[in-house]
């Protein structure tokens, strides 16, 4: 499977992300620079974190109108994978390509630490190594992670099995509505989540719960 | 429009400016005429305290800064040491007091840009950051804000920028309530062949101004860095620059980028008194001339004239020399990064600084004698007079040993930092070996297979102030004892002295004093000062800081699947002290925060002892040996069982009979050079023989498990208990 790594000035876990997919999959992913109007043909596009533009307008917001959030988009219709983390997924929300919206942290302070997540959904393309209920360990690293949802939506999202992701255990960091921490588009390609299941994927990490995700995504046989 | 340069040169105009009258005279004799109004603010850039190091200089020579791994010692942007294979790690350390005083979150957030800046300009990608925070009293009406303001600007430069924060120091005090401490490290990685340096070289050469636009941010603020505080510091806010995290993390990509084109001859990062200091400092050290053309510089303001663009601190600045041959492909590099890259002056070879403004020469200064013949003095300094000796038979032991325990542990200066420091990234880059909260923090090398880095920074202001040679010895030996403790050999140090007023015999006593035994323990341990940074006149309405010689270290791990952790033991585990029985109670936490004294002498720091007891716990890490380590330093033996209990929640149980002496001088006593390791129980005889044939001290503590910490009958405290004092009082005292 191949893979692309989406760079935009500001983002930080560009390098951590490459870094992962190469590991798990044996191939460095491609890199897409901001200006590229098109995306050469993988099977997975990651927008990783960081701080787009600074965060200086809301988190995402500009880069979701950067010329390659329309390849994205395009790559998206045809079903190609797509995951965004943490400013990755502030960017899928700016460009609607994912419902919700990311708010400042209920303790308005920038929170890293790690926390517990429980696999809600476990059928998705990102998410089949793992099982239905799993609770795993990932660190989260972000100002503004508090996801919002009006009620109908929410309750829409719920019945097609959209929320991947909730905080488990109290570990909530953000206050996000229903302790979502990861959700999918209708159509099952397109995933965004606040924790960095990057950075918990080798013994250096002090675990390896992150490398399931990226198992599914690549369709790799998790180690 | 013509923006005048013609402003008359008064003597109160010369004071404003920092620059005393015997100073100004020296200028009147080095030029033959009076200064423009341009050039006196030149000169005060250049000849201020904070730039110049005028008071310090002489004593910071008798400091070692060589060694068999020095690449680059003190005099660059940062100090360059030799980690194998060809790698190399770039580090300094700088302060941003008076700024973050101020306007704590841009001051905060500055100082992290501006050593990350130093670093990258090397050529070395950062790969960690600390910070040694210290702060008023937690009762003082402004520490709240000012913690609050300080760690959120922390954490927003470096959290946006992308550099883990893996270690740091957060103290209070109240001789700090007018005058707080922000000291920020950052380490970097380049090849040993890829080192940058603000050495100009070539005449005619394009010397070409690269990141962010020039504001008014800032202007003067190295000035203000150099002074006293009083009342008036609300007017001083407009000197603190406005940190963009985001434009220098487009620069750093944009820098690396370039560097690996053979673009750069030289570079210089705009800090302190920007345009001036990196001009000066980049044709003084090739020497050679620059001439300077301040229509070309990128402005994000209107009518800014060439005093204001001269003095601009406005951040995410650099200068360099271009190879000529590739200007297109430089600045295709700096276009895509959304950068400012304009050619602003070029090299010559009359060694003068000129500036040119609207058509007019605003200055002409000899460049060399702006940098290297800044006035230098030998202040008058008087000894600190010694404490008293104090006997621990004459310190009260308390009335309950757990309540004591558990005061030191929940109390402002010995309780967790995790509010603190889970406000900073501490695991991006995904290289993160040891968090804060142990030792020190522990960061791979990427690209390698089993090597990592340990960084650690430390002082005990305390000691200072008691004894400022012994003070400053302490701080050098609990950095190297720090690094050690995970396994890790200390290979160099940078080193941040904040003090107060120079003029005053007695502060200049204590900067004297703590610069000889800071330099008594580098010699003695091996561990030179590559790089550092002084903040005199910390001082408001007269009254100084605690003496803060602050060390950060640098050492390296060749595998740190061996690497030791405060936390890592094992039910069953024998617990051992390296080291001497805990006698010292003279400026003990014990004393302070238990019976309300600040008495006696600092713990003597036995150098040889120091060495002999740091390498043999390091060869035992390096065996396989140890299962966790912690080193003894403030609280003496009782904190630092209570700290490995917490960190790897397991009880402990310890008895005091292998040792000799009152039971709270036992275990309150801040005696140096001393370590708690775990060992599988198996091995502890074994480990017992080769500490005696080594000379090394080795008392038998106990064994982990249950889920208490007891020291025989005397103390007695659940672990849980523990963690709760530890970890209540920050959130408590910030909510």
């Amino acid at each position: 499977m191949k893979s692309a790594v989406v760079q935009l000035p500001g983002l930080n876990r560009d390098r951590d992300m490459v870094d992962a997919l190469t590991k798990i999959s044996g191939h460095a992913p491609v890199t897409v620079w901001q200006t590229e109007t098109e995306i050469p043909d993988v099977d997975l596009i990651v927008i990783p974190g960081g701080f787009s533009y600074g965060d200086y307008l809301r988190c995402g917001a500009i880069a979701a109108r950067m010329p390659v959030m329309q390849a994205i988009r395009e790559k998206a219709e045809q079903g190609v994978k797509v995951l965004g983390v943490c400013n990755g997924f502030q960017i899928l929300v700016e460009a609607g390509l994912l419902p919700g919206a990311l708010m400042r942290n209920t303790s308005l302070r920038f929170v890293c630490k790690e926390v517990l997540l429980e696999v809600v959904n476990a059928d998705t393309d990102f998410t089949r190594a793992y099982g239905q209920g799993q609770v795993i360990r990932c660190p989260v690293a972000h100002h503004d992670g508090n996801y919002f949802v009006d009620d109908a939506t929410l309750s829409a999202m719920e019945d097609k099995r959209q929320i991947v992701f909730r905080y488990a255990g109290g570990t909530n960091p953000n206050g996000s509505l229903s302790d979502i921490a990861g959700v999918i588009n209708a159509r099952g390609n397109v995933l965004g989540m606040m924790p960095h299941p990057e950075n918990l994927i080798e013994a250096a990490h002090g675990g390896t719960d992150g490398r399931a995700l990226f198992a599914s995504a690549l369709d790799v046989i998790a180690a | 429009m013509n923006i005048p340069n013609r402003i008359a040169i008064t003597p109160e105009l010369v004071a404003s400016h920092g620059l005393k009258p015997d100073e100004y005279q020296r200028i009147l004799d080095l030029i033959g005429r009076e200064p423009s109004f341009t050039e006196l603010g030149i000169f005060s850039a250049m000849w201020n305290e904070h730039c110049s190091y005028k008071s310090s200089k002489r004593w910071l020579r008798t400091l070692p800064t060589t060694g068999p791994r020095v690449i680059q010692g003190p005099g660059e942007n940062a100090g360059v040491v030799d980690i194998d294979d060809g790698d190399v790690v770039v580090f300094k350390m700088e302060s941003h007091n008076h700024p973050s005083y101020i306007e704590p979150y841009q001051g905060a957030a500055t100082g992290v840009g501006g050593i990350l800046r130093d670093v990258f300009t090397m050529g070395a990608r950062p790969i960690a950051a600390m910070n040694a925070l210290r702060f008023g009293a937690p009762d003082h009406p402004k520490t709240k804000h000012l913690v609050s303001g300080v760690v959120a600007g922390v954490g927003g430069y470096g959290n946006s920028f992308g550099v883990p924060t893996v270690g740091g120091e957060v103290e209070f005090d109240e001789r700090y309530n007018g005058n707080i401490l922000v000291n920020a490290f950052a380490a970097g990685l380049a090849k040993s062949d890829g080192i940058f340096l603000s050495e100009a070289k070539g005449v005619g050469l394009p010397v070409v101004y690269l990141g962010a636009k020039t504001g008014r941010d800032g202007v003067g603020g190295a000035t203000m860095a150099s002074a006293e505080f009083d009342e008036s510091i609300e007017e001083k806010r407009p000197t603190v620059q406005v940190g963009d995290p985001f434009t220098e993390k487009c620069l750093l990509e944009a820098c690396l980028e370039l560097m690996k084109t053979g673009a750069v001859i030289a570079i210089q990062d705009m800090g302190a008194a920007g345009l001036t200091c990196s001009a000066v400092e980049m044709g003084a050290k090739g020497d050679l001339g620059i001439e300077l053309d301040l229509d070309k510089v990128p402005v994000r303001e209107e009518r800014m004239t060439a005093y204001e663009m001269m003095l601009s601190e406005s951040q995410e600045r650099m200068l360099m020399v271009l190879e000529p041959s590739k200007e297109d492909v430089a600045k295709a590099i700096f276009v895509k990064w959304g950068l400012d890259f304009a050619i602003v002056g070029k090299t010559t070879d009359d060694l003068r600084f000129r500036v040119l403004h609207q058509g007019d020469e605003v200055a002409n200064l000899p460049i060399k004698e702006l940098g290297d013949e800044a006035p230098e003095y030998d202040r008058p300094w008087v000894a600190t007079t010694p404490r008293a000796p104090l006997a621990a038979s004459d310190v009260a032991e308390p009335d309950d040993y757990n309540a004591a325990v558990l005061t030191l542990v929940g109390s402002p200066n010995q309780s967790s930092r995790r509010w603190v420091w889970e406000q900073y990234d501490t695991i991006i880059q995904g290289n993160s070996l040891q968090r804060p909260g142990g030792d020190a923090g522990v960061v791979r090398v990427d690209g390698h297979r089993s090597k990592a880095l340990a960084f650690s920074s430390d002082v005990t202001p305390r000691y200072v102030e008691a004894d400022p040679f012994e003070g400053g010895k302490q701080a050098v030996a609990e950095c190297w004892r720090n690094i050690t403790a995970t396994g890790a050999e200390p290979l160099a140090a940078t080193d941040n002295l904040n003090f107060g007023n120079p003029e005053r015999p007695e502060i200049m006593g204590q900067l004297v004093g703590a610069i000889q035994g800071i330099g008594e323990a580098c010699k003695a341990l091996d561990f030179p000062i590559v790089s550092g940074n002084v903040s005199l006149y910390n001082e408001t309405n007269g009254t100084a800081i605690l003496p803060t010689p602050t060390i950060a270290g640098v050492g390296l791990l060749p595998d740190w699947s061996k690497m030791a952790r405060i936390g890592g033991m094992q039910d069953g585990d024998e617990l051992i002290m390296i080291g001497v029985d805990g006698s010292h109670l003279g400026q003990s936490i014990y004393l302070r925060d238990v019976l309300g004294s600040s008495e006696g002498p600092p713990p003597v720091v036995d150098l040889a002892a120091e060495r002999r007891h740091g390498d043999f716990v390091r060869g035992l890490i390096r065996n396989g040996q140890v299962t966790a380590c912690h080193d003894l330093s403030s609280g003496g033996l009782v904190l630092a069982l209570a700290e490995m209990a917490m960190a790897a929640t397991r009880g402990l149980s310890v008895s005091l009979s292998d040792q000799r002496g009152p039971t709270h001088a036992l275990l309150f006593g801040e005696d140096q050079a001393r370590y708690i390791i775990a060992v599988p129980a198996d091995l502890a005889d074994f480990l017992r023989a080769s500490a005696e044939s080594a000379g090394v001290p080795f008392r038998r503590l106990g064994t982990v498990g249950g889920d208490r910490l007891m020291v025989d009958d005397v103390v007695s405290i659940a672990v849980v208990d523990l963690v709760n004092a530890s970890e209540s009082w920050f959130p408590a005292f910030m909510s």
